[in-house]
């Protein structure tokens, strides 16, 4: 199902994103045109309310766009149905969210198995794979434990655990050191380098620039609108 | 994902709210147990009701003469006169009243019945041993008795025939028993002595006949022997109608049976709008969880669980918690069915059946109302979910 290394992951053209409020058209993405290829550590950067999130929502298909085509891994994904979209969130995406978002109720491990499930997957697989994927963050003697029992970093590495448990070709974090101190955020920042240097696709939103600086390839957006700032693949 | 897995999410989630599931488990638990004691007793009733019918004889009109005016009893040529009448299978005129039976040191209060040999055929009893009263008895006036199964018991009494036992202190011979028959409205039918009529005026002091049975060949024929048999007695009383009454067992029972439907079918809504409530306790315990879980929704949607997955989580849950009030019930109604059958004194007890029944449909129950919750959870947009 991977494309060829190197390839086109993620092509955006001329996406928009506009929000309507109280009659008022707002455009959040304005004509958006972005290449991110096989391997790309890419950090995406800009100020508060220019539409770093509604980017991360619709190349994560949790939102769609109001015009123009995003291709990811080769599918044209804008305006495919619900299930479709469902699909290639399981199989193609790893989140990493600032607020980690694990299910509170749930121990580690069954966090961490839970894309594994939507998969449809066998019961010895997907704990195979889970333990793998909490072995890599570092965190292979906590499976038991509830996310009520670790700290933010240890938490945020869960997450990371169950991002890339499904192994998906691609890695969207939004702001994932958001919630923690430096010294915890530079063991975040690390794995994800660790990650991103074992050749996975990485987007990562952040408006810290000591953050974006750890990426290959920085783009800045603002009110909407994207430039390249540093590694661009021209 | 797989049904195993909505299950084991769904017993998670409501272990881990074990009060609020308790609660509304209770709700259900009251509808599903008030609905199977309904069915029981209606059950029940119905089968008191029959096993009633067939204790008392078929195609049996019961004429009772209340005796006010002039003529306050017949005698045993008016009773012959009187079912005189096409259609007419057997009668019997039967003298009833209490006497203390005595055998050796035993004794025993029973009731008697004064009567001719239809009798045994009116009221369809068998002779087990012995024979029954004939009509040369009642034309010597003999004082032979045939008894009911249990006054042999009662006064141990192991070979009957033959022997001498005192009604009311006057010495009769036993010559035959009564086979067992069980008990129907009127109480034990087998607590009977069974004498002729015309030795009714020495035993009970009287030879005024106020009850005679009428039984008519066939069930089409009730109908017309009834209206005959009206019609004579209207006559003999001379248009005194307080005088008599005609009963008629089928009338009886239809009036029973429609009672006792009625009523079970007024209980069964009752019961059912009881489980109604407990749905509605479903629904909103489910709307409750789902608008509390709406970020869990959104990080299952983001991770890939797709509409019907969540659609399935939640309706696992509805119907488990359904399915537990249900079981709960079904015990709770058994324990009740089995108590409302002694207190009414009717074989009222649920069956494994209705249990199982009451089960299945208060997870029908839960799937129904813990729908639109469900269908309401699947329908959330993941990014607002998330935002929560
Ligand atoms: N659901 C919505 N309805 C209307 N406007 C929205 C909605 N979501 C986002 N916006 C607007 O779109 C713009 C971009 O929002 P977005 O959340 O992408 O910003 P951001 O870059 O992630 O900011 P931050 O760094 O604070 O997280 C903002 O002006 C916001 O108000
Ligand atoms: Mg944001």
């Amino acid at each position: 199902m991977m494309s060829a290394p190197g390839s086109s992951l993620i092509r955006l053209e001329q996406l928009c994103k506009s929000y309507t409020m109280g009659g008022q058209s707002f455009l959040a993405l304005d004509h958006i045109t972005l290449d991110v290829r096989e391997g790309d550590f890419m950090a995406v950067v800009g100020p508060s309310g220019s539409g770093k999130s509604t980017l991360m929502n619709v190349l994560g298909c949790l939102d769609q766009p109001s015009s123009g085509t995003y291709y990811l891994d080769g599918v044209e994904v804008e305006r495919l149905s619900d299930n479709k979209l469902a699909t290639i969130r399981n199989q193609k995406i790893g989140f990493i969210f600032q607020q980690y978002h694990l299910l509170p109720k749930l121990r580690v491990i069954d966090n961490v198995e839970l894309p594994l499930i939507y998969r449809g997957m066998s019961r010895r697989e997907r704990r195979e794979r889970t333990i793998e994927a909490l072995q890599k963050v570092g965190l292979g003697d906590k499976l038991h434990h509830l996310p009520s029992q670790l700290s933010g970093g240890q938490q945020q590495r869960v997450a990371i655990a169950r991002a890339l448990a499904g192994q998906p070709p691609l890695l969207l974090a939004d702001e994932p050191t958001g919630a923690l101190d430096s010294r915890t955020s530079r063991e975040v920042m690390a794995l994800l380098q660790e990650l991103g240097g074992e050749g996975n696709t990485i987007v990562l939103i952040t408006h810290d620039p000591a953050v974006a600086a750890q990426a290959r390839r920085v783009v800045r957006i603002s009110d909407g609108r994207l430039t390249e700032e540093k590694g661009a693949v021209s | 994902m797989k049904l195993t897995q909505g299950l084991r999410m769904a017993w998670h989630s409501v272990y881990s709210q074990r009060m609020r599931t308790a609660l509304t488990v209770l709700g259900m638990m009251i509808g599903i147990a008030s609905v199977t004691i309904m069915v029981a007793i209606g059950n029940g009733t119905a089968e008191q009701v029959k096993s009633q019918m067939q204790g008392l004889g078929t195609n049996l009109l019961t004429v009772n003469v209340v005796g006010r005016g002039a003529t306050t009893s017949i005698s045993l040529e008016d009773a012959e006169a009187l079912v005189d009448i096409e259609g007419v299978s057997a009668s019997a005129p039967v003298i009833t009243g209490n006497v203390t039976a005595k055998y050796k040191a035993a004794t025993y209060s029973t009731s008697i019945a004064a009567s001719t040999p239809s009798y045994a055929k009116v009221r369809e009893y068998e002779v087990a041993q012995g024979r029954f009263i004939k009509e040369i008895d009642g034309a010597f006036a003999q004082k032979v008795a045939v008894i009911g199964s249990e006054v042999a018991e009662e006064l141990e009494l192991s070979d009957p025939v033959g022997e001498k036992l005192t009604l009311g202190g006057i010495p009769y011979t036993i010559v035959g028993v009564l086979a067992e028959k069980g008990s129907s409205s009127g109480g034990s039918n087998d607590n009977l002595v069974v004498v002729p009529i015309q030795t009714a005026r020495v035993v009970l002091q009287t030879n005024a006949i106020r009850t005679l049975y009428v039984q008519a060949a066939g069930e089409q024929q009730v109908d017309s022997v009834q209206s005959a048999l009206e019609f004579n007695l209207q006559r003999f009383f001379r248009n005194d109608e307080n005088s008599y009454s005609v009963f008629n067992q089928a009338d009886l029972l239809e009036t029973v049976t429609a009672v006792s439907t009625s009523m079970s079918t007024m209980l069964t809504y009752v019961a059912g709008i009881s489980l109604l409530v407990g749905g509605i306790g479903i629904m909103n315990m489910m709307l409750v969880s789902v608008t509390e879980r709406t970020r869990e929704i959104g990080i299952r949607k983001s991770l890939g669980a797709k509409r019907r997955d969540i659609m399935l989580q939640f309706l696992v849950e509805a119907a488990l918690i359904g399915g537990l009030g249900g079981i709960a019930g079904a015990a709770a109604g058994a324990g009740g069915a089995g108590y409302a059958g002694k207190l009414m004194d009717s074989p009222a007890s649920a069956s494994t059946d209705i249990m199982l029944l009451a089960v299945a449909f208060s997870m029908g129950v839960g799937v129904l109302f813990g729908f639109l919750p469900a269908r309401r959870a699947s329908k959330l947009n993941p990014v607002d979910a998330l935002r929560h």
